[in-house]
């Protein structure tokens, strides 16, 4: 059977990807961003997950102001990497194990988590950059290491999912993992913030403290965290911070007892404070 | 654990932070003609139209006259009292040559190297912004 292995949260600060994609990281301003970085890449060596089962949030890419789904699930065959507005990025095809996102699309309607299915979707910086981190350079003319599996969280319109739902979506995602019938080692990603605010007249917001109480919360108290209210992130972490939302569908689908094996915290990168955590399943 | 679900009301608990917008839904419909202008510029070839003939272009999407204005003035904090988005917004500052670092130092009027500097040294503190009543304009 399939099973949930462990679980990863991660910025994905566009800049990220763009300094990676021009070779600057070894550049002061980026070295600390990615230094926290290194013993992951090792750790996803060794992990070496058939799946990635990637919740992130589409940056008005994929979808426009038309049609605004609050969950949205990938299940075509495979995903290119969209322009943005600068050109796509120079990053391989994201493959998916369609099987797989088939199976976890029927079982999460039936246990009552109404997704959108999608079945024509690009990828934008929300998805690529936390394979790009976590993986380090893999180019156009390669392949990604893992399957992935991508679900799309409306964080741009208010409100998002709140995060009681999203913990509860992750739970239902294991549910459905573990009832597929194939040998699978499959790793979820939450992915976006932390604090940061790009917008208006309070743009470049940070708020380190309340950053550290979050992660904190994700590890040793995830149903408290989980019950954040929206306005507390908006006040606290910044207008788009709001997006650590979807950190909580990654704790809903791990054991409520987790060893946090890496943390990673770092201001700047461009607007925002970058928070990364691994969490494996204490058996 | 399911929490006590709370029964959503018209207030909006969120609107006395400082210097910021929440894109709601009521933000979202006074922006949409706006916001889609701004994402077509995702693709090369609507970049490539709009730059030739910015005001033809415009033609196509039903926006206000305030919004157009705005657009063609690149008044960024403008758009945003308009109902843009920074995701949107931010395309037509990419069309320009602008990322999401210089975009900010423009509307938070602080200008790019004072901005970037504010981050360098860990970004606007949380003390004294978390309420309109903390800041004496907005």
């Amino acid at each position: 059977m399939a099973r949930i292995t462990a679980g990863v949260g991660c910025s994905h600060v566009p800049a990220i990807g763009v300094a990676m994609d021009t070779g600057i990281t070894d550049q002061p301003y980026w070295q600390p961003v990615f230094e926290g970085f290194r013993k992951s890449r090792v750790w996803m060596k060794e992990q070496n997950p058939d799946v990635i089962f990637m919740v992130y949030n589409d940056h008005c890419t994929a979808f426009d102001a038309s049609c605004i789904p609050t969950f949205a699930l990938g299940c075509a065959a495979e995903f290119q990497p969209a322009d943005e507005g600068w050109g796509p990025r120079p990053v391989p095809v994201v493959k998916n194990h369609q099987k797989l996102a088939s199976h976890i699309a029927q079982s999460l309607v039936l246990d009552e988590f109404d997704i959108t299915i999608m079945n024509e979707m690009e990828v934008d910086h929300g998805l690529t950059v936390p394979l790009s981190v976590m993986y380090g350079d893999v180019g156009p003319g390669e392949e990604w290491p893992a399957l992935v599996i991508p679900l799309c969280v409306n964080v741009v319109q208010y409100p998002a999912p709140t995060g009681n739902r999203c913990f509860q979506l992750g739970k239902a995602i294991r549910r459905a993992i573990e009832n597929f019938d194939e040998d699978l080692d499959v790793m979820i990603f939450g992915t976006g913030g932390m604090s940061h605010q790009l917008q208006y007249k309070r743009a470049g917001l940070i708020n380190p403290e309340w950053d550290m109480r979050f992660l904190d919360m994700v590890v040793d108290d995830p149903v408290a965290a989980s019950q954040i209210p929206h306005v507390e992130y908006l006040r606290e972490a910044g207008s788009e911070g709001v997006e650590m939302v979807m950190w909580h569908v990654m704790r809903g689908a791990l054991n409520h007892e987790v060893t946090e094996v890496h943390r990673h915290y770092h201001v700047p990168a461009s607007n925002t404070a970058v928070g990364h955590i691994i969490l494996e399943n204490r058996i | 654990m399911h929490q006590e679900v709370q029964i959503p009301t018209m207030e909006k608990d969120y609107e006395d932070i400082p210097g910021t917008f929440v894109f709601d839904a009521d933000r979202s419909r006074e922006g949409y003609h706006l916001n889609q202008f701004c994402i077509s510029l995702r693709l090369q070839a609507n970049r490539d139209a709009f730059n030739a003939d910015e005001k033809g272009y415009l033609d196509k999407y039903p926006m206000s006259c305030e919004q157009r204005e705005a657009v063609l003035k690149r008044e960024w904090n403008r758009l945003l009292e308009l109902g843009g988005n920074i995701y949107y917004t931010s395309k037509l500052a990419a069309n320009d040559g602008i990322n999401f670092q210089n975009l900010a130092g423009l509307m938070t009027g602080m200008g790019v190297q004072a901005y970037r500097d504010m981050m360098l040294a860990g970004g606007r503190a949380i003390e004294g912004n978390r309420y309109k009543s903390e800041w004496e304009e907005d």
